[in-house]
């Protein structure tokens, strides 16, 4: 077994179980963290994938900025524990857990017996240099420049709508 | 490098998927299914980082620096409006808000 698979299987794996937490713990507070900690390994799993500048950005953007804005609301809120997680109309929460099931083994189905088409022999020098921060700032600076104005934009739009709505109470 | 078949990792990518499509069905607090959300944008961006890795093409990295930044607004937006309910209904439990149930 090589360090590459190991690393791989040592991250999936925490990101497996603390996905599975998080959507089972009763405390709101303890799901925000199993979240921030599956976000950690997320951005191990793309330095494996040569991706330098998404794991960066991962962490600052969704496990800095992000969780703190979740875990302030939450902690502001202080909405208490929920009752347990399968309590009141059982029948459709079984229900839900069997449909994502099915599809999870949909997919899963797919992709182990499926045509096997995608050969997995990357070009390692592209996909070393399609992670860096040179390559991705080139793209966006050049090719992708109007998409970036307009996710400039709408962040803008996105803090003055968040400001209006907190301020104040609804008519 | 890039030994692990690609399936590993859309395998992953499917199963953080189910389970932010489970957290969103069975959890009742609006919090908790908003982080239901974030996790399955992630698995989403989990495959697209993927595939650009394995086929050498930035493109799909440029993707998800996009919908990070549509993530963080949504977030922000979204968490405002559970705060302006919570100052209306005192709840953020997702049954007992159905203000616009006529």
């Amino acid at each position: 077994m090589n360090f590459e698979l190991l690393l791989f299987i040592v991250f999936a794996l925490v990101a497996a179980v603390s996905s599975l937490m998080m959507i089972t713990r009763k405390n709101a507070v303890i799901s925000a963290v199993f979240l921030v900690l599956n976000f950690f390994a997320l951005a191990g799993l793309y330095l494996l994938l040569n991706a330098q500048f998404i794991a960066v950005v991962q962490i600052i953007v969704y496990a800095g900025a992000i969780m703190v804005l979740f875990l302030f609301v939450l902690m502001l809120l202080n909405t208490g524990k929920e009752e347990a997680i399968l309590h009141g109309k059982k029948p459709i929460k079984y229900f839900a857990i069997f449909i994502a099931a099915v599809v999870f083994l949909q997919v899963a189905y797919l992709l182990v017996f499926g045509s096997g088409s995608f050969t997995s022999n990357p070009d390692i020098e592209a996909s070393l240099s399609s992670g860096t921060v040179e390559t991705i700032g080139r793209e966006i600076y050049t090719k992708y420049i109007i998409p970036f104005e307009a996710a400039g934009f709408l962040l803008l739009a996105a803090t003055i709508g968040a400001l209006i709505l907190a301020k104040k109470k609804f008519e | 490098m890039n030994s692990i078949p690609i399936e590993y990792y859309l395998i992953l990518s499917a199963f953080m998927f189910s389970i932010g499509v489970t957290g969103v069905l069975i959890r009742r607090n609006a919090i908790v299914v908003f982080m239901s959300i974030e996790l399955m944008l992630n698995s989403a961006n989990l495959t697209l980082v993927a595939f650009s890795s394995y086929l050498g093409n930035p493109i799909g990295q440029v993707f998800v620096f996009f919908v990070m930044t549509v993530a963080a607004a949504e977030a922000a937006v979204g968490l405002a409006i559970i705060i302006a309910i919570f100052r209306n209904k005192l709840t953020v439990n997702i049954d007992e808000i159905n203000i616009f149930k006529w």
